[in-house]
Protein backbone atom coordinates (compact mmCIF):
# COMPACT_ATOMS: atom_id res chain seq x y z
CA UNK A 1 0.00 0.00 0.00
CA UNK A 2 1.23 3.46 -0.81
CA UNK A 3 1.93 5.65 2.15
CA UNK A 4 2.44 9.35 2.05
CA UNK A 5 4.00 11.76 4.48
CA UNK A 6 1.54 13.79 6.45
CA UNK A 7 2.22 17.17 7.96
CA UNK A 8 3.02 15.81 11.42
CA UNK A 9 5.64 13.43 10.01
CA UNK A 10 7.25 16.22 8.00
CA UNK A 11 7.35 18.64 10.91
CA UNK A 12 8.78 16.12 13.34
CA UNK A 13 11.38 15.10 10.73
CA UNK A 14 12.46 18.71 10.24
CA UNK A 15 12.58 19.23 13.99
CA UNK A 16 14.78 16.16 14.45
CA UNK A 17 17.22 17.35 11.80
CA UNK A 18 17.43 20.79 13.43
CA UNK A 19 18.06 19.23 16.85
CA UNK A 20 20.71 16.93 15.43
CA UNK A 21 22.33 19.86 13.64
CA UNK A 22 22.22 21.98 16.80
CA UNK A 23 23.82 19.19 18.82
CA UNK A 24 26.53 18.64 16.25
CA UNK A 25 27.43 22.33 16.03
CA UNK A 26 27.53 22.53 19.82
CA UNK A 27 29.78 19.42 20.01
CA UNK A 28 32.18 20.49 17.25
CA UNK A 29 32.16 24.13 18.29
CA UNK A 30 33.91 25.13 15.08
CA UNK A 31 33.24 27.66 12.29
CA UNK A 32 32.86 24.78 9.78
CA UNK A 33 29.65 23.73 11.56
CA UNK A 34 27.66 26.87 12.38
CA UNK A 35 24.48 26.39 14.35
CA UNK A 36 21.07 26.54 12.63
CA UNK A 37 20.31 29.53 14.83
CA UNK A 38 22.94 31.46 12.87
CA UNK A 39 22.22 29.92 9.47
CA UNK A 40 18.44 30.16 9.28
CA UNK A 41 18.27 33.98 9.54
CA UNK A 42 21.00 34.22 6.88
CA UNK A 43 19.02 31.78 4.73
CA UNK A 44 15.82 33.76 5.02
CA UNK A 45 17.65 37.04 4.43
CA UNK A 46 19.58 35.79 1.36
CA UNK A 47 16.57 34.11 -0.17
CA UNK A 48 15.19 37.62 -0.61
CA UNK A 49 18.42 38.53 -2.42
CA UNK A 50 21.04 36.68 -4.45
CA UNK A 51 20.36 33.22 -3.03
CA UNK A 52 16.76 33.56 -4.21
CA UNK A 53 17.96 34.14 -7.77
CA UNK A 54 20.31 31.15 -7.56
CA UNK A 55 17.38 29.12 -6.25
CA UNK A 56 15.16 30.20 -9.13
CA UNK A 57 17.89 29.45 -11.68
CA UNK A 58 18.23 25.90 -10.34
CA UNK A 59 14.47 25.39 -10.13
CA UNK A 60 14.07 26.54 -13.72
CA UNK A 61 16.72 24.10 -14.94
CA UNK A 62 15.24 21.12 -13.08
CA UNK A 63 11.69 21.87 -14.20
CA UNK A 64 12.78 22.35 -17.81
CA UNK A 65 14.68 19.05 -17.70
CA UNK A 66 11.79 17.10 -16.21
CA UNK A 67 9.33 18.61 -18.68
CA UNK A 68 11.59 17.76 -21.59
CA UNK A 69 12.04 14.21 -20.28
CA UNK A 70 8.30 13.66 -19.73
CA UNK A 71 7.17 14.91 -23.13
CA UNK A 72 9.68 12.71 -24.93
CA UNK A 73 9.76 9.61 -22.71
CA UNK A 74 6.00 9.12 -22.30
CA UNK A 75 5.16 8.78 -26.02
CA UNK A 76 8.30 6.69 -26.59
CA UNK A 77 7.48 4.41 -23.65
CA UNK A 78 3.87 4.00 -24.77
CA UNK A 79 4.99 3.16 -28.30
CA UNK A 80 7.51 0.58 -27.09
CA UNK A 81 5.01 -0.93 -24.66
CA UNK A 82 2.34 -1.37 -27.30
CA UNK A 83 4.63 -2.50 -30.13
CA UNK A 84 6.50 -5.61 -28.96
CA UNK A 85 8.40 -5.92 -32.25
CA UNK A 86 9.86 -2.42 -31.92
CA UNK A 87 10.58 -3.04 -28.25
CA UNK A 88 12.55 -6.18 -29.08
CA UNK A 89 14.86 -4.10 -31.29
CA UNK A 90 15.50 -1.35 -28.74
CA UNK A 91 15.43 -3.42 -25.57
CA UNK A 92 19.17 -4.34 -25.55
CA UNK A 93 20.13 -0.71 -26.11
CA UNK A 94 17.91 0.51 -23.29
CA UNK A 95 19.11 -2.28 -21.01
CA UNK A 96 22.72 -1.18 -21.51
CA UNK A 97 22.19 2.59 -21.32
CA UNK A 98 19.80 2.50 -18.37
CA UNK A 99 22.34 1.66 -15.62
CA UNK A 100 25.19 3.82 -16.99
CA UNK A 101 25.70 6.91 -14.79
CA UNK A 102 24.94 9.42 -17.50
CA UNK A 103 26.67 12.28 -15.71
CA UNK A 104 29.95 11.03 -17.17
CA UNK A 105 28.67 12.28 -20.51
CA UNK A 106 28.71 15.84 -19.17
CA UNK A 107 31.92 16.85 -21.03
CA UNK A 108 30.64 15.18 -24.21
CA UNK A 109 27.42 17.13 -24.00
CA UNK A 110 29.36 20.35 -23.39
CA UNK A 111 31.44 19.68 -26.49
CA UNK A 112 28.45 18.83 -28.65
CA UNK A 113 25.86 21.30 -27.37
CA UNK A 114 28.11 24.09 -26.21
CA UNK A 115 28.56 25.63 -22.79
CA UNK A 116 25.04 26.84 -22.26
CA UNK A 117 22.11 26.08 -20.00
CA UNK A 118 20.83 23.81 -22.71
CA UNK A 119 23.65 21.36 -22.04
CA UNK A 120 22.87 21.16 -18.33
CA UNK A 121 19.13 20.81 -18.98
CA UNK A 122 19.77 18.18 -21.63
CA UNK A 123 21.98 16.10 -19.33
CA UNK A 124 19.39 15.97 -16.56
CA UNK A 125 16.62 15.32 -19.08
CA UNK A 126 18.55 12.31 -20.44
CA UNK A 127 18.84 10.82 -16.96
CA UNK A 128 15.16 11.30 -16.15
CA UNK A 129 14.17 10.20 -19.67
CA UNK A 130 15.39 6.64 -19.18
CA UNK A 131 13.74 6.28 -15.79
CA UNK A 132 10.38 7.33 -17.21
CA UNK A 133 10.81 5.43 -20.47
CA UNK A 134 11.28 2.10 -18.72
CA UNK A 135 8.35 2.37 -16.32
CA UNK A 136 5.94 3.71 -18.94
CA UNK A 137 6.94 0.95 -21.35
CA UNK A 138 6.37 -1.74 -18.73
CA UNK A 139 3.07 -0.18 -17.70
CA UNK A 140 1.82 0.04 -21.29
CA UNK A 141 2.79 -3.54 -22.09
CA UNK A 142 1.03 -4.75 -18.94
CA UNK A 143 -2.37 -3.37 -19.94
CA UNK A 144 -5.02 -6.08 -20.32
CA UNK A 145 -5.75 -6.67 -24.01
CA UNK A 146 -9.42 -7.05 -23.02
CA UNK A 147 -9.43 -3.50 -21.69
CA UNK A 148 -8.12 -2.12 -24.97
CA UNK A 149 -10.49 -4.27 -27.04
CA UNK A 150 -13.52 -3.23 -25.08
CA UNK A 151 -12.64 0.45 -25.30
CA UNK A 152 -12.02 0.05 -29.03
CA UNK A 153 -15.40 -1.63 -29.39
CA UNK A 154 -17.01 1.50 -27.94
CA UNK A 155 -15.61 3.36 -30.93
CA UNK A 156 -12.23 4.52 -29.70
CA UNK A 157 -9.56 4.82 -32.38
CA UNK A 158 -5.87 5.42 -31.75
CA UNK A 159 -6.29 9.00 -30.57
CA UNK A 160 -9.10 8.20 -28.15
CA UNK A 161 -7.14 5.21 -26.83
CA UNK A 162 -4.31 7.57 -25.93
CA UNK A 163 -6.68 10.02 -24.33
CA UNK A 164 -8.83 7.53 -22.42
CA UNK A 165 -6.55 4.54 -21.82
CA UNK A 166 -2.82 4.93 -22.38
CA UNK A 167 -2.30 8.34 -20.80
CA UNK A 168 -4.38 7.72 -17.66
CA UNK A 169 -2.93 4.21 -17.36
CA UNK A 170 0.66 5.41 -17.42
CA UNK A 171 0.20 8.59 -15.41
CA UNK A 172 0.77 6.87 -12.05
CA UNK A 173 3.98 5.29 -13.36
CA UNK A 174 5.15 8.60 -14.84
CA UNK A 175 4.64 10.42 -11.57
CA UNK A 176 6.35 7.67 -9.59
CA UNK A 177 9.30 7.73 -12.00
CA UNK A 178 9.53 11.53 -11.76
CA UNK A 179 9.34 11.43 -7.98
CA UNK A 180 12.09 8.81 -7.79
CA UNK A 181 14.33 10.61 -10.28
CA UNK A 182 14.06 14.00 -8.57
CA UNK A 183 16.86 13.04 -6.18
CA UNK A 184 19.17 12.13 -9.05
CA UNK A 185 18.13 15.18 -11.05
CA UNK A 186 18.96 17.58 -8.21
CA UNK A 187 22.25 15.78 -7.52
CA UNK A 188 23.31 16.03 -11.16
CA UNK A 189 22.19 19.65 -11.22
CA UNK A 190 24.44 20.34 -8.22
CA UNK A 191 27.44 18.96 -10.07
CA UNK A 192 26.60 20.55 -13.40
CA UNK A 193 26.14 23.96 -11.81
CA UNK A 194 29.58 24.01 -10.22
CA UNK A 195 31.18 25.20 -13.39
CA UNK A 196 30.46 27.14 -16.54
CA UNK A 197 27.68 29.23 -15.09
CA UNK A 198 27.36 32.04 -12.59
CA UNK A 199 23.84 31.35 -11.38
CA UNK A 200 22.46 28.29 -9.63
CA UNK A 201 22.66 26.74 -6.19
CA UNK A 202 25.57 24.49 -7.18
CA UNK A 203 27.60 27.55 -8.12
CA UNK A 204 26.53 29.40 -4.99
CA UNK A 205 27.42 26.55 -2.64
CA UNK A 206 30.78 25.64 -4.17
CA UNK A 207 32.21 28.75 -5.82
CA UNK A 208 30.63 31.68 -3.98
CA UNK A 209 30.68 30.30 -0.45
CA UNK A 210 32.65 27.07 0.10
CA UNK A 211 35.74 28.17 -1.83
CA UNK A 212 35.85 31.51 0.00
CA UNK A 213 35.14 29.98 3.40
CA UNK A 214 31.77 31.66 3.92
CA UNK A 215 30.45 28.71 5.94
CA UNK A 216 27.14 30.07 7.26
CA UNK A 217 26.24 31.18 3.70
CA UNK A 218 27.30 27.78 2.38
CA UNK A 219 24.86 26.13 4.78
CA UNK A 220 22.18 28.53 3.65
CA UNK A 221 22.85 27.31 0.10
CA UNK A 222 22.62 23.70 1.23
CA UNK A 223 19.29 24.52 2.87
CA UNK A 224 18.17 26.03 -0.44
CA UNK A 225 19.12 22.91 -2.36
CA UNK A 226 17.35 20.71 0.20
CA UNK A 227 14.28 22.89 -0.04
CA UNK A 228 14.33 22.55 -3.82
CA UNK A 229 14.51 18.75 -3.67
CA UNK A 230 11.86 18.50 -0.97
CA UNK A 231 9.42 20.89 -2.65
CA UNK A 232 9.64 19.03 -5.95
CA UNK A 233 9.21 15.71 -4.18
CA UNK A 234 6.13 16.87 -2.31
CA UNK A 235 4.70 18.54 -5.39
CA UNK A 236 4.86 15.27 -7.32
CA UNK A 237 3.62 13.34 -4.31
CA UNK A 238 0.62 15.67 -4.12
CA UNK A 239 -0.07 15.23 -7.84
CA UNK A 240 0.14 11.44 -7.50
CA UNK A 241 -2.41 11.51 -4.74
CA UNK A 242 -4.73 13.77 -6.69
CA UNK A 243 -4.49 11.92 -9.98
CA UNK A 244 -4.47 8.36 -8.67
CA UNK A 245 -7.30 8.30 -6.24
CA UNK A 246 -8.02 4.72 -7.20
CA UNK A 247 -4.63 3.63 -5.83
CA UNK A 248 -5.15 5.20 -2.43
CA UNK A 249 -8.44 3.62 -1.45
CA UNK A 250 -8.78 2.30 2.05
CA UNK A 251 -11.19 -0.57 1.80
CA UNK B 1 -27.98 -8.20 -39.25
CA UNK B 2 -24.80 -10.30 -39.43
CA UNK B 3 -23.69 -11.94 -42.67
CA UNK B 4 -20.48 -13.86 -42.58
CA UNK B 5 -19.55 -15.46 -45.86
CA UNK B 6 -16.66 -17.66 -46.83
CA UNK B 7 -14.65 -16.68 -43.78
CA UNK B 8 -11.13 -18.08 -43.58
CA UNK B 9 -8.86 -17.31 -40.68
CA UNK B 10 -5.87 -18.58 -38.75
CA UNK B 11 -3.66 -16.99 -36.15
CA UNK B 12 -0.08 -16.59 -37.45
CA UNK B 13 1.74 -19.91 -37.42
CA UNK B 14 -1.33 -21.94 -36.45
CA UNK B 15 -3.72 -24.15 -38.42
CA UNK B 16 -6.92 -22.63 -39.78
CA UNK B 17 -9.68 -22.01 -37.26
CA UNK B 18 -12.19 -21.22 -39.97
CA UNK B 19 -12.18 -22.29 -43.59
CA UNK B 20 -14.97 -21.16 -45.91
CA UNK B 21 -17.25 -20.59 -42.92
CA UNK B 22 -20.58 -18.84 -43.55
CA UNK B 23 -23.38 -17.91 -41.24
CA UNK B 24 -26.23 -15.44 -41.19
CA UNK B 25 -27.93 -13.96 -38.14
CA UNK B 26 -31.16 -12.03 -38.61
CA UNK B 27 -32.19 -8.88 -36.83
CA UNK B 28 -33.75 -9.44 -33.43
CA UNK B 29 -32.49 -12.99 -33.05
CA UNK B 30 -30.77 -14.34 -29.96
CA UNK B 31 -27.85 -16.65 -30.61
CA UNK B 32 -25.53 -18.68 -28.43
CA UNK B 33 -22.11 -19.85 -29.51
CA UNK B 34 -20.71 -22.81 -27.63
CA UNK B 35 -17.70 -25.07 -28.05
CA UNK B 36 -14.54 -26.32 -26.36
CA UNK B 37 -11.85 -23.78 -25.51
CA UNK B 38 -9.65 -22.90 -28.45
CA UNK B 39 -12.43 -23.57 -30.97
CA UNK B 40 -12.57 -19.94 -32.06
CA UNK B 41 -15.79 -18.76 -30.41
CA UNK B 42 -14.21 -15.58 -29.07
CA UNK B 43 -12.44 -15.05 -32.40
CA UNK B 44 -15.79 -15.29 -34.18
CA UNK B 45 -17.22 -12.69 -31.80
CA UNK B 46 -14.28 -10.39 -32.54
CA UNK B 47 -15.10 -10.68 -36.27
CA UNK B 48 -18.67 -9.67 -35.53
CA UNK B 49 -17.45 -6.68 -33.52
CA UNK B 50 -14.88 -6.03 -36.26
CA UNK B 51 -11.96 -5.81 -33.91
CA UNK B 52 -10.04 -8.20 -36.14
CA UNK B 53 -10.05 -8.91 -39.86
CA UNK B 54 -10.44 -12.33 -41.54
CA UNK B 55 -7.69 -13.60 -43.86
CA UNK B 56 -10.34 -13.86 -46.54
CA UNK B 57 -14.11 -13.79 -46.81
CA UNK B 58 -16.38 -11.02 -45.66
CA UNK B 59 -18.18 -9.93 -42.52
CA UNK B 60 -21.20 -7.76 -43.22
CA UNK B 61 -22.98 -6.07 -40.36
CA UNK B 62 -26.29 -4.44 -41.24
CA UNK B 63 -25.32 -4.72 -44.90
CA UNK B 64 -22.03 -2.85 -44.73
CA UNK B 65 -18.46 -4.08 -44.83
CA UNK B 66 -16.09 -1.92 -42.86
CA UNK B 67 -12.85 -2.37 -41.04
CA UNK B 68 -13.57 -0.46 -37.86
CA UNK B 69 -15.89 -1.23 -34.94
CA UNK B 70 -19.42 -0.14 -35.67
CA UNK B 71 -20.84 2.49 -33.28
CA UNK B 72 -24.15 0.68 -32.81
CA UNK B 73 -22.58 -2.65 -31.89
CA UNK B 74 -22.06 -3.28 -28.19
CA UNK B 75 -19.42 -5.69 -26.91
CA UNK B 76 -19.21 -7.03 -23.36
CA UNK B 77 -16.17 -9.07 -22.33
CA UNK B 78 -15.78 -11.29 -19.32
CA UNK B 79 -13.56 -9.09 -17.19
CA UNK B 80 -10.98 -6.31 -17.30
CA UNK B 81 -13.23 -4.20 -19.49
CA UNK B 82 -13.60 -1.31 -17.03
CA UNK B 83 -11.05 1.46 -16.58
CA UNK B 84 -9.50 0.81 -13.15
CA UNK B 85 -8.85 4.51 -12.57
CA UNK B 86 -12.45 5.61 -13.18
CA UNK B 87 -15.51 5.43 -10.98
CA UNK B 88 -18.58 3.47 -12.06
CA UNK B 89 -20.29 6.63 -13.18
CA UNK B 90 -17.29 7.64 -15.32
CA UNK B 91 -16.93 4.13 -16.70
CA UNK B 92 -20.56 3.99 -17.75
CA UNK B 93 -20.19 7.43 -19.38
CA UNK B 94 -17.07 6.37 -21.29
CA UNK B 95 -18.92 5.71 -24.54
CA UNK B 96 -20.41 9.21 -24.53
CA UNK B 97 -17.05 10.74 -23.71
CA UNK B 98 -15.36 8.90 -26.57
CA UNK B 99 -18.15 10.05 -28.89
CA UNK B 100 -17.82 13.63 -27.79
CA UNK B 101 -14.05 13.36 -28.31
CA UNK B 102 -14.58 12.63 -32.00
CA UNK B 103 -17.85 14.41 -32.61
CA UNK B 104 -20.63 12.75 -34.66
CA UNK B 105 -18.37 11.77 -37.57
CA UNK B 106 -20.17 8.57 -38.55
CA UNK B 107 -16.98 6.55 -38.08
CA UNK B 108 -16.42 6.46 -34.34
CA UNK B 109 -19.85 7.74 -33.39
CA UNK B 110 -23.17 7.57 -35.26
CA UNK B 111 -23.50 10.61 -37.50
CA UNK B 112 -26.14 13.09 -36.51
CA UNK B 113 -26.23 11.80 -32.95
CA UNK B 114 -26.16 15.13 -31.20
CA UNK B 115 -26.62 14.85 -27.50
CA UNK B 116 -26.13 17.28 -24.70
CA UNK B 117 -24.40 16.40 -21.48
CA UNK B 118 -27.59 16.51 -19.48
CA UNK B 119 -29.34 13.89 -21.59
CA UNK B 120 -26.24 11.73 -21.46
CA UNK B 121 -26.09 11.92 -17.68
CA UNK B 122 -29.76 11.01 -17.51
CA UNK B 123 -29.17 7.98 -19.71
CA UNK B 124 -26.23 6.93 -17.56
CA UNK B 125 -28.37 7.33 -14.44
CA UNK B 126 -31.14 5.30 -16.03
CA UNK B 127 -28.83 2.35 -16.68
CA UNK B 128 -27.14 2.59 -13.31
CA UNK B 129 -30.61 2.29 -11.80
CA UNK B 130 -31.83 -0.42 -14.09
CA UNK B 131 -28.77 -2.54 -13.32
CA UNK B 132 -29.07 -1.82 -9.62
CA UNK B 133 -25.67 -0.18 -9.20
CA UNK B 134 -26.63 3.45 -8.71
CA UNK B 135 -25.29 3.46 -5.15
CA UNK B 136 -21.91 2.32 -6.50
CA UNK B 137 -21.56 5.30 -8.83
CA UNK B 138 -18.54 6.69 -6.99
CA UNK B 139 -16.79 3.36 -6.42
CA UNK B 140 -13.78 2.19 -8.39
CA UNK B 141 -13.75 -1.26 -10.04
CA UNK B 142 -11.34 -2.60 -7.42
CA UNK B 143 -13.93 -1.84 -4.74
CA UNK B 144 -16.65 -3.84 -6.44
CA UNK B 145 -17.50 -7.53 -6.74
CA UNK B 146 -17.24 -9.28 -10.07
CA UNK B 147 -21.00 -9.26 -10.46
CA UNK B 148 -21.12 -5.52 -9.83
CA UNK B 149 -18.31 -4.93 -12.32
CA UNK B 150 -20.12 -6.98 -14.92
CA UNK B 151 -23.28 -4.94 -14.34
CA UNK B 152 -21.25 -1.77 -14.84
CA UNK B 153 -19.74 -3.14 -18.06
CA UNK B 154 -23.22 -4.01 -19.30
CA UNK B 155 -24.53 -0.56 -18.34
CA UNK B 156 -21.69 1.09 -20.25
CA UNK B 157 -22.57 -0.84 -23.39
CA UNK B 158 -26.35 -0.45 -23.08
CA UNK B 159 -26.08 3.30 -22.47
CA UNK B 160 -25.07 3.64 -26.13
CA UNK B 161 -28.35 1.90 -27.15
CA UNK B 162 -26.80 -0.80 -29.35
CA UNK B 163 -28.92 -2.68 -31.87
CA UNK B 164 -26.47 -5.59 -31.71
CA UNK B 165 -25.14 -6.90 -28.42
CA UNK B 166 -22.15 -9.25 -28.46
CA UNK B 167 -21.13 -10.90 -25.22
CA UNK B 168 -18.10 -13.07 -24.48
CA UNK B 169 -18.74 -15.32 -21.47
CA UNK B 170 -20.42 -12.36 -19.84
CA UNK B 171 -21.86 -14.12 -16.83
CA UNK B 172 -19.55 -17.07 -16.28
CA UNK B 173 -17.82 -15.67 -13.20
CA UNK B 174 -21.04 -14.69 -11.46
CA UNK B 175 -23.08 -16.40 -8.78
CA UNK B 176 -26.30 -18.07 -9.89
CA UNK B 177 -28.87 -15.41 -8.87
CA UNK B 178 -26.82 -12.59 -10.41
CA UNK B 179 -26.35 -14.58 -13.58
CA UNK B 180 -30.06 -15.27 -13.88
CA UNK B 181 -30.82 -11.62 -13.23
CA UNK B 182 -28.55 -10.37 -16.01
CA UNK B 183 -29.63 -13.08 -18.45
CA UNK B 184 -33.24 -12.02 -17.90
CA UNK B 185 -32.33 -8.39 -18.47
CA UNK B 186 -30.65 -9.14 -21.80
CA UNK B 187 -33.64 -11.23 -22.97
CA UNK B 188 -35.95 -8.40 -21.89
CA UNK B 189 -33.99 -5.86 -23.95
CA UNK B 190 -33.98 -8.21 -26.90
CA UNK B 191 -37.79 -8.23 -26.81
CA UNK B 192 -38.22 -4.59 -25.84
CA UNK B 193 -36.11 -3.06 -28.61
CA UNK B 194 -35.53 -5.93 -31.00
CA UNK B 195 -31.85 -5.94 -30.10
CA UNK B 196 -29.90 -8.75 -31.73
CA UNK B 197 -27.89 -10.76 -29.19
CA UNK B 198 -24.97 -13.13 -29.54
CA UNK B 199 -23.66 -14.83 -26.40
CA UNK B 200 -20.44 -16.81 -26.36
CA UNK B 201 -20.43 -19.30 -23.49
CA UNK B 202 -19.00 -22.60 -22.35
CA UNK B 203 -21.97 -23.22 -20.10
CA UNK B 204 -24.60 -25.50 -21.68
CA UNK B 205 -27.50 -24.23 -19.56
CA UNK B 206 -26.64 -20.67 -20.48
CA UNK B 207 -26.35 -21.52 -24.17
CA UNK B 208 -29.80 -23.13 -24.12
CA UNK B 209 -31.33 -20.30 -22.11
CA UNK B 210 -29.86 -17.46 -24.19
CA UNK B 211 -29.99 -18.88 -27.70
CA UNK B 212 -32.98 -19.33 -29.95
CA UNK B 213 -30.30 -20.69 -32.20
CA UNK B 214 -27.22 -22.41 -30.89
CA UNK B 215 -24.04 -22.49 -32.94
CA UNK B 216 -21.67 -25.31 -31.99
CA UNK B 217 -18.04 -24.85 -32.93
CA UNK B 218 -15.51 -27.67 -33.07
CA UNK B 219 -11.88 -27.68 -32.08
CA UNK B 220 -10.93 -28.72 -35.61
CA UNK B 221 -11.38 -26.49 -38.67
CA UNK B 222 -14.86 -24.98 -38.81
CA UNK B 223 -16.34 -25.02 -42.31
CA UNK B 224 -19.98 -26.08 -42.13
CA UNK B 225 -21.72 -24.33 -39.24
CA UNK B 226 -23.59 -26.64 -36.84
CA UNK B 227 -26.69 -24.68 -35.83
CA UNK B 228 -29.44 -26.07 -33.63
CA UNK B 229 -32.88 -24.48 -33.44
CA UNK B 230 -33.89 -24.16 -29.85
CA UNK B 231 -37.58 -23.60 -29.08
CA UNK B 232 -36.96 -23.84 -25.33
CA UNK B 233 -34.81 -20.72 -25.18
CA UNK B 234 -35.51 -18.32 -22.28
CA UNK B 235 -37.87 -20.83 -20.70
CA UNK B 236 -36.32 -23.01 -18.00
CA UNK B 237 -39.64 -24.81 -17.51
CA UNK B 238 -40.10 -25.66 -21.14
CA UNK B 239 -40.74 -29.40 -21.70
CA UNK B 240 -37.71 -29.79 -23.87
CA UNK B 241 -35.25 -27.58 -21.94
CA UNK B 242 -33.44 -30.48 -20.27
CA UNK B 243 -33.61 -32.55 -23.45
CA UNK B 244 -32.04 -29.67 -25.36
CA UNK B 245 -29.22 -29.42 -22.81
CA UNK B 246 -28.62 -33.13 -23.20
CA UNK B 247 -28.63 -32.82 -26.97
CA UNK B 248 -26.05 -30.01 -26.91
CA UNK B 249 -23.91 -31.98 -24.51
CA UNK B 250 -23.94 -34.98 -26.87
CA UNK B 251 -23.04 -32.81 -29.83
CA UNK B 252 -20.15 -31.25 -27.91
CA UNK B 253 -18.82 -34.65 -26.92
CA UNK B 254 -18.97 -35.81 -30.50
CA UNK B 255 -17.10 -32.75 -31.80
CA UNK B 256 -14.41 -32.90 -29.11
Amino acid sequence: MKRSLNLATILSGVLMILLFWLGLSWLLNSPVMPSPIDVIPIFIFSMAGDLGIHFLASTGRVLASITLAVITAVPAGLALGQMPSVNRIFDPLIAIIYPIPKIVFLPVIYILLGITDISKIFLIAVIVFFQILVVVRDEASGLHPELILSVRSIGAGRRALFRFVYIPASLPAVLTAVRISIGTAVAVLFIAEQSLTTWGLGYYIIVETYQVLLYPEMYAGILGMSLLGLSLYFLVDYLERKVNRHLYLDN
Amino acid sequence: MIDISNLTFSYPGQPNLFDGFSISISEGECWSIIGPSGCGKTTLLYFMSRLIKPNSGSVRIDGEVSIRPRPKTGLVLQDHGLLPWSTTQKNVSLGFNVRRFYGPDGLHAPSGSKMNRKTELQIVDHWLNRLGISDLRDKYPSQMSRGQRQRAALARTLALSPDLLLMDEPFSALDAPTRKDLQDLVIELNRERNMTCVTVTHNIDEAVFMGQKILILARSINSEPVVIDNPSATDLNHDSFQAMCQKIENRLERSA
